[in-house]
This record gives structure tokens, sequence and C-alpha cells, in this order.
């Protein structure tokens, strides 16, 4: 009977005292204010590192204020080495895909949402809920940690291809203790996913409230929860990756190291593995894990677009069908990020149909959102500007896969700036928006308090012209033939390309700065914003219904009903053109 | 606001076609026998997704354009055909786009790497390691010598681990810093990884393949034009990664056998 | 008490209760991706290197995979007499079949632990013969496949003693879900652990 009771504690009272409260919540809604902080840390430690390493392209020889701090090795008197340009591109890279793309958009706002959206008090597991949080939280402290060792980061990239990644300090700085907790980390980074989606899907398959069918549910909902089985799936094949990756380095087996390398004129003591198995395992997690970035960035982009625009989606069956198959594809197509790795010929037209056909799907829903803004009445704030910024950044991203999704065009542009343009755009910036989008939507019913709208809408004119001038260019570099993770340009062809570097590092930093626009809005918003009311959009979901911030158990220990599907709108309802999602009236169509 | 947002939003997409229009960035003239295909292939996709760019930008421009704060407290309305005429348009023109874009792509990759190397193609070993690249050629006897990885010793420049004590074939290998080949020969290039992955890039051949260790890869191809080209690395292999490099130098055929001699005599 | 507990369940609570089942199926759909993966590294492994040396498995592991099978059975068998528990029959004839559940409860959970001492056992026959994890590729996948799957052994055999604990205690509490997806999750460990032994058997 212990366990009923403290069942029962859990779900009427909240927890006392600040450690449970606030530290080891169990609550998803502090939970997801978690992930969103730690996520805020990394975007800013991110974005911090990509203004170094886009000063030391152009400014290779000058002194950077405050570098030896960070690393005497690195920056012997300010200056940045080559290999440490490497270095913080790695944790760029890692700091940005694993605990900014995926904790952001997914954890963050979808532990936040999620329960409330289906009407639950909570996620199915509780204590896996803080688990997973905590040891993302540990994966974190373990790869930054790679900035305070002697050895300092890696250098083989996000990526880390093996044997470089596997073989040691041999192979260069970072690659001993640097590669060591790298791999660590994200070894732990899966399993905090892991766990992460596992409540995901039981909590959406099993806590939906009386009415909630799935098809009721928010497109939001439905991102988060084809994202999670996405997610499952994925980390569950990294994690045996980086095990064996970790057992290469410190426990001397061979994985992925043949026989024969001899690396710094040492003759490695490994035999028999093979490289592009860490590729194929990589991918195999890596491709699934764009979309782990982009669907829930789709998913909330939507549902803002659909408060927005007043009217739902011409078909919101087809963006959740689409979203599946998009899911279902990206398990399909890892093979080609590897068409000129040496994998047989043959399969790369087997991994560039599926991969092409990805296009389909991405252009339904991009026609259905455009076709939903027709005849629409568009409410421009911050929130919905960065949901309409985020289509045109979906097609700006997307329209480049068509490029890479061919062998034949991927021979001229593979490991060039085009393929560093095409994902930051679709995955990086894309997504992002959808983060930012769905900031200034929830913000109020996160802290009961309205953010700033100016310093909002300045935040979005100077990320959307800003982003566009960092990574159009990037396209054009692409085609040149300008070589992706060169920390210096030395190469005859590439000399000449440092005006348009000079012109993308410009617009790095003013992009870079206008964050700070949303960081202080977010802050000042925080504690000295207008007080929110309960639906200051007057948008339907369920989470419009309970009061800003919501009390501990979502819906005050009652069980919301539901009647409607998750969007009317456009409809004559009794507060306006809307009905709520627990509102038992009939809508009644507006015309 | 929303007029605002669809000025930029045009201005971007228009501003963003123009040197791609203009070609002010652009690949470098194509020196192989293979790559007009790739060219061809570039331009075609580039079209279509030229087309697709500033059609949905421009579109979602207007649309917000028209539809954002509405004064005239008009009455929702429906896109004519609703989803269904959107989701058969994306089946249809994409679908059609998409299928042809795959399989004439098809064609320039297999001009690549379905077709064996002639059998009189110059046969050349190319060995990439932290940070250099180089090449070796099979001397009078048509024959390379095997590999020992524990005899390499750049001091004594033995770049490959040959064993010519021990070894006939090896004593006539020309080993080189710079890809010199025929113009108009086909040259069949033997890949060899001596540390970690690298990769094999000219631009102006239109070849790029991964150099994996423990793989025997190849890639063959014919340059049709004089001239010095850089070859450089492009997949991660260090801290002197962005300065890797060597050259491929297309010669005439008297020019190439003339620096054969003299790198044999030189060995 | 447990009556009470299984009011609580039915007073709208039902997701609640039943989220335990699914989520262990969502978690063994992730472990089987796992370990998938790991098969596709030996299929790879096998295929691509012209010197391997399979493995010829201790003997011993015939004898746990008997153990392992054996304790999904005596699992099986505990399933009546936990069910009268849960459904809060605890008297008379129903005590004496809750004593009987909690005995097979408890062999089943000797028997894991006796499973778990047996694949250690051939670990230290591997080293006595001088073969170690890195000695070669297969030695490598013998180790870390017996490993992986002995840490998810390992997590049932806690899982198993939290629900003896928890139905053991004078005042037993435990969601029936809770017990049937402990009971998923080691009929799981078993399956799994008969392809592991396929799979490292054969040479594919």
């Amino acid at each position: 009977m212990q366990e009923a009771s403290a069942q029962q504690v859990h779900q009427h009272a909240p927890p006392e005292g600040f450690i449970r409260k606030y530290v080891f919540s169990l609550d998803h809604k502090v939970i997801g204010k978690q992930y969103y902080a730690l996520a805020l840390v990394a975007v800013f430690m991110g974005m911090a590192l990509s203004w170094l390493m886009r000063f030391h392209l152009i400014w290779p020889n000058s002194k950077i204020f405050g570098l030896e701090l960070l690393s005497k090795v690195g920056a012997p008197g300010g200056v940045m080495t080559p290999e440490y340009y490497l270095s913080l591109m790695t944790m760029h890279g890692t700091l940005m895909v694993f605990f900014v793309l995926t904790n952001a958009p997914f954890a963050a706002f979808g532990n936040y949402f999620l329960p409330i959206q289906i009407g639950a008090e909570d996620m199915a597991f509780p204590r896996f809920n803080m688990m997973s949080f905590w040891t993302t939280f540990v994966a974190f402290v373990v790869l930054v940690l790679a900035f305070v060792i002697p050895d300092g980061p890696p250098i083989s990239g996000w990526t880390a291809y093996a044997p470089l990644s596997a073989v040691g300090s041999d192979a260069g700085p970072g690659l001993g203790w640097g590669q060591n907790l790298w791999g660590i980390s994200i070894a732990i980074f899966c399993v905090g996913s892991l766990l992460g989606s596992l409540n995901f899907i039981a909590t959406t398959l099993d806590l939906r409230t009386k009415g909630m069918t799935l098809m009721r549910m928010p497109i939001s909902t439905w991102a988060w929860f084809i994202t999670s089985c996405i997610s499952l799936l994925a980390f569950a094949v990294l994690l045996p990756a980086c095990v064996l990756l970790i057992l290469d380095r410190v426990a001397g087996t061979s994985f992925f190291i043949p026989a024969g390398l001899v690396v710094s004129d040492r003759l490695q003591p490994h035999a028999g593995g093979s490289p592009l198995l860490w590729q194929h395992l990589f991918w195999f997690f890596g491709h699934p894990e764009v979309y782990i970035a982009i669907l829930p960035a789709m998913g909330i982009v939507s549902h803002v677009l659909i408060a927005s625009i007043r009217r739902p989606l011409l078909s919101a069956k087809v963006i959740i069908y689409s979203m599946m198959s998009i899911g279902f594809l990206s398990y399909m197509v890892w093979g080609h990020h590897m068409f000129v790795s040496g994998m047989n010929p043959f399969s790369a037209l087997m991994f560039s149909f599926p991969t092409l056909t990805i296009t389909i799907p991405a252009t339904i829903m991009t026609l259905i959102w455009l076709g939903s803004l027709y005849g629409a009445k568009i409410r421009i704030t911050p929130a919905s500007l960065f949901a309409l910024g985020f289509i045109s950044m979906f097609v700006s991203g997307g329209v480049s896969g068509f490029f890479l999704a061919q062998p034949s065009l991927d021979i001229v542009l593979h490991a060039t700036y085009f393929v560093v343009g095409h994902f930051h755009m679709v995955m990086g910036v894309a997504a992002i928006f959808g983060v930012f989008a769905g900031t200034y939507f929830w913000f109020p019913k996160m802290t009961g308090r309205m953010m700033n709208e100016g310093l909002g809408k300045w935040h979005f004119w100077l990320t959307f012209a800003g982003t566009y001038c960092i990574f159009m260019p990037f396209h054009y570099l692409g085609l040149i033939g300008n070589v992706r993770r060169y920390s210096a340009f030395v190469d005859d062809f590439l000399v000449p390309l440092l005006p348009l570097h000079k012109f993308i590092t410009i617009a790095a930093f003013v992009t870079g700065a206008a964050q700070f626009l949303f960081l202080i809005n977010l802050i000042h918003s925080r504690f000295w914003g207008q007080e929110a009311p309960v639906n200051p959009w007057e948008a339907t979901s369920l989470e419009w219904t309970v009061p800003s911030p919501p009390p501990f158990d979502n819906f005050g220990g009652k069980h919301p009903v539901v009647y409607h599907d998750a969007h009317q709108y456009g409809v004559k309802g009794s507060r306006g053109d809307y009905v709520m999602q627990d509102s038992p009236e009939t809508v009644v169509p507006e015309s | 606001m929303g007029k605002l947002f669809a000025v930029i939003l045009t201005i971007i997409a228009l501003v963003s076609a123009v040197p791609i229009v203009m070609h002010t960035w652009w690949m470098p003239q194509d020196i192989s026998a293979h790559g007009h295909a790739i060219d061809e292939q570039m331009s075609e996709t580039m079209a279509e997704a030229g087309f697709s760019f500033l059609a949905a930008q421009l579109l979602l421009a207007f649309f917000v354009w028209k539809f954002s704060n509405r004064k005239d407290d008009g009455k929702i309305r429906t896109f004519p055909g609703g989803a269904k005429g959107l989701v058969a348009a994306a089946f249809i023109l994409v679908g059609t786009e998409m299928l042809a874009l795959g399989v004439l792509g098809q064609k320039a990759w297999a001009t690549v790497y379905f077709t064996p190397p002639a059998a009189n193609a110059l046969q050349v070993q190319a060995q990439a390691g932290q940070f250099a690249f180089y090449f070796r050629y099979p001397g009078a006897d048509g024959k390379f010598g095997a590999l020992h990885p524990d005899k390499i010793d750049e001091g004594n420049q033995n770049y490959f681990g040959l064993d010519p004590a021990n070894d006939v074939e090896a004593r006539d290998d020309i080993v080189t810093g710079e890809l010199a080949v025929p113009v108009n020969r086909e040259v069949h290039l033997m890949m060899h990884a001596k540390d970690v992955g690298h990769s094999f890039y000219v631009r102006e051949l239109r070849i790029q393949q991964d150099f994996v260790p423990g793989l025997d890869l190849a890639v063959h191809f014919t340059a049709v034009k004089t001239g010095r080209y850089e070859i450089v690395c492009t997949q991660l292999c260090g801290l002197g990664h962005y300065n890797m490099k060597a050259y491929l130098n297309v010669m005439t055929q008297e020019d190439f056998d003339q620096w054969m001699k003299q790198k044999a005599s030189e060995q | 008490m447990s009556t009470q507990a299984n009011t609580m369940t039915a007073a709208g609570k039902s997701g609640a209760a039943e989220a335990a089942k699914s989520g262990i199926w969502v978690g063994i759909a992730a472990i089987t991706m796992s370990f998938a993966a790991f098969t596709s590294a030996i299929i790879v492994r096998q295929g691509s290197d012209a010197s391997w040396q399979h493995l010829a498995l201790p003997p011993v592991l015939y004898l746990t995979t008997l153990i392992l099978l054996g304790s999904s059975v005596t699992l099986e068998m505990s399933r009546r007499g936990i069910s009268a528990l849960t459904a809060g029959s605890a008297s008379g004839e129903g005590g004496e079949a809750a004593a009987g559940g909690l005995r097979w409860l408890g062999g089943t959970l000797g028997l894991g632990l006796l499973f778990v001492a047996g694949q250690y056992v051939a670990w230290q026959q591997l080293a006595a013969q001088g073969i170690f994890l890195a000695t070669n590729p297969s030695s490598s996948f013998f180790y870390v496949l017996t490993a992986m799957h002995g840490l998810h052994v390992l997590g049932g055999l806690a899982a198993l003693g939290y629900v003896l604990r928890k139905l053991a205690g004078a005042r037993p509490a435990l969601r029936r879900s809770a017990y049937e997806a402990v009971c998923v999750y080691w009929h799981f460990m078993g399956g799994l652990w008969v392809y592991l032994l396929l799979v490292m058997r054969m040479r594919l």
C-alpha cells in the first residue's frame, strides 16, 4: 500500500523543499524547463565557439582576447592553432546537435507540453523522466570537461570517423582523453534519450484523457510522438557504436581499426576492423537524428501557425502522415552520407532513391502550410514570424537536398561548404526557428508572463536576414569546391574566396549578437514581463485551459474531457472564432 | 508587419538567386572526359531546385502580404482544390521531377563507377597519410612491389613501406609527390590509406573518393586538358588537414615520358 | 490494502496502470535495435576480415542457457500465486497460493543469479585459455555481447528483487502491470540470450 499512497501524494500534493521542487523534480514541467535551460547554455556555448571559428578563418594570426585562458596549448598567446580550431569545431557540432537540437525542440517542449496537451497529470514514468534529464546533464558535464583536461577536446569532428577517432593520441591532439570523454558523453546521452523516448511513447499511448483519440491530438503532440519513436531506434544504435568505439580506444579491441596502420610513425597494434562499420552505425543514427531535430520543430510550427492564421491547416492528417513517412524513410537513407566513402557504388543508388523520395512528403507539408495561408487571417507576432520564417528556411535548406541526394553531384559537393550550408539551414536554423516560435508562443504559459513583442520582432528580423546572409553564401562556396573543416584557406583556389568568408563572418557576428536580444527578453520578461492571461493567443488546445503557469498536477486533480480535435479555428464559437478542445459546444462552421 | 516580412523575404529570395543565375561562383572548368555528364546534371538540378526555391519563397511572401492583419473582416477562405489538389500536385510534379533527377543522375554516376578501367590505363597508386599524398608508378616492369607497413620510414623517403632489398618488383617503382598523368589517357588510380581516412578531390577532374584504411579502392579518369590542378584532402584527417594537398599535373604524352624518365633516374 | 491499490487503479487511472506494459514493449524494441546493431557489426566484421578465427564457446554456456530458460518456467509458475496476491485474497487458500507464488518468484531470482555466475565462469574459462577481450575479433564480440546481455539481466534481477520485496512485505502492494512487465522482460532476456548464443555459435 505504501506504493499506492506514495502515488497518491505524488498526484495531489506538490513536493516540498527546493531540491525536490527544482532540482530532482519529478514534475514534467520542471524537467522540461531544465532541458530548456541546458539547451540554452549549450546553444550560447556553441554560438561562442562558432564566433571563435569564424574569427580564426578570417584573421588566423590575430589574438583573441581571453582565449588563452581557455587553453594555453590551443591558443598560445591568444592566437588559435589550427588544431584548436578543429577542437572547437568538434565541440560546436556535438553541443549543437546533441544538446541543443535534440534537447530543445524535443525534450524541453515535449516534456513540458506533451502531457498537458493530452490531458495527463504527468509523464507515465516520472522517475525515469527525472533520470533522463540528469543523465543528459551528466553527459553535458562530461563533454564540457574536455575543455579543461590537458589533452583538450577531440579534433575528429562530431561524426568522429574511425580510425582517426579510434587509434588514440598518436593521431593528433585531443584524441586521447578528449576523445574518450566525447565517447563516454555521447554514450550517456544515448541512455538519457532512450529513457526519455520510452516515456514519451508510453505516455502518449496510455495517458490520453477521455475523448482524446489519437487523431484529436495536436500536431505538436504527434510530432513529439513520432520523434520519440525515431529517437528510440536511432539512439539504440548509436549506443552500441559508442561502446565499441570506447573499447577500441581503451581496451585494445579492433572493431573499427584495420591492420597495418602507421600513425605518427608507429605501427598500430590492431587488426581486422572496419572503418566503414563506424560510418554505417553512425549514420544509421545520424540521418534519423536530422529528423529528431526537425520533426518537433515542424510540429511546433504547425501548432503555432494554426493559432496565428485563425484556421485549421488544409489537412492536419496529411501533415501527420507526412511526418510518419519522413520518419520511416529516414531509416533507409543513411548511406547518402557515404556516397564517396568507398561503399559499393550500386548501393549508392539504393540510398539515392529513398532520399529523393523524402522530397515528396516534405513538399506536401510545405504546400499544406502555404495553402493554409491562403485566405487566412494571419496575426503577426514574434511566434508567427518565426513559424513563417521556419517555412522559408525549410524550403531553402530542403532544395539543396536535391543535389546532395544524387551520388553524381555528391562527387563534386561532398565535404564542401554546400553540405555545411544545407544542414545548417534545414536542421540547424529551421529547427531553432521552431524553438523560437515555440518559446514566444508558450512562454506566457510556462512563466505566467508575456514576452516583449517589439524586442521579439527585432530579434526575428535580425535573425532571419542574418542567417540567410551566413548560410546562403555557404552554398556558393560549396559550388566552387570550398572544402569544409579547414582551419585555414591556403589552397590556391581558396585564397580568392576570403572576401566572401569575411562577409559571412561579419554576418555571423551580427546575427549572434542579435541572440542576446532574445536572452535579454527571456530573462527580463521572466521577472518583469506583463502578466499573462490563461489564453493570450485564443488557442484551442488543452494547455490553454489551465492557469499560466499550470499547477503542479496540471488540471487540479480533474480529468479534462475532450470533445473536438485540437484545431477548431475559423468557426462561430461562444468566445470568438475558435472552440476550445474541452468545450462541449457544437462547432458551427463560420459560413 | 506582414508586408515587411513579404518584402524582406522577396529581396532575400531574389538576391540569393542572382549569383546562381550569373554563375558568379560556380564549379571550375571541367577537364575530365566524364565530367560533362555531372555538369549537365548540376545545371538540370539547379534549374529545378531554383524554380522550387523561388516559387515557394515568393508564394510565401505573397500570401503573407495578402492575408496578414486583414482589416476587411473577411471570411476565412480555403485554397481552391484544398489539400487533395496540393497532395496530388506534390506527388505528380515532385515525384516525376525526383524520378527524372534520380534516373538521369544515375547515368552520370555510372560513367564514373560502373565502367571498368581500360586495359591499357596508366596504373598509379596513391597513398594518403597525415598530411601528404604520395604517388607510385610501377616502373619498367609494370608491377608494383608489395607494401610493408613496418618498413615505412619517412626519414629515408620510404613513404610506402617498400622492400627493394628483397623485392624485385619494388626496385623500379617510382615514388613522387605529385600526380603526373598524360593528357587523354585513362588513369587507374589505386588508393591506399596509410593511417586514417583521407580523400582525393580534384575539383576540375570532377572526382572525389575517400581513402579508407584497410580497403582497396580505386577510381579511374581521363584528363583532357593539360595543366596543373590542386589535389586536396576532403576527409577530416587531423590537425594538418587544411594543408594536405598535392598537384595533378596533366602533360602531353611527350612531356610525360620525359618526366617519367627523369623521375626514374632520381629514384 | 492491495484492494485499495486496485481501486485506485480502477479510478480513471487505468492508463497509468497500463503504462508499465507498453513501456516494457517499447524498451524491448530499443534493446532489440541495439542488439541488431551488434549483430550487423558481427556480420560486417566476419565479411571484411579474411583472418577471422571463430571462437569455440565454453560448454558451460549451454548449462547457463538451460538455467535461464528454467528461470522463465519458474517465473510462469509464480503467476497463479501472484494473481492471488494482487487480487487481494491473501488469506486461506489464496494465502497458500500466494506463498507458493512468492517461492517460485524467489526461485526465479536465484536461477537468474546462478545464470550470471555461470556467465562469469565462462569468462574465467576463456581467460584461463588466454583468450581476452582484445585477443581477436571473435573474442571481442563474445565478451561485449555477453557483458551487454549480462547487464540487461542484472537490470531484470533488480526488477525481480523489487517485485519480490514489494509483494513479500506484510502489506503487499504492487500494480499487476508492473509484475506483468517484469515477466515480459525476463522472458525476453531468455529469448535474447538464445539468439545471441546462436549468433556467436554460427559463422554468419
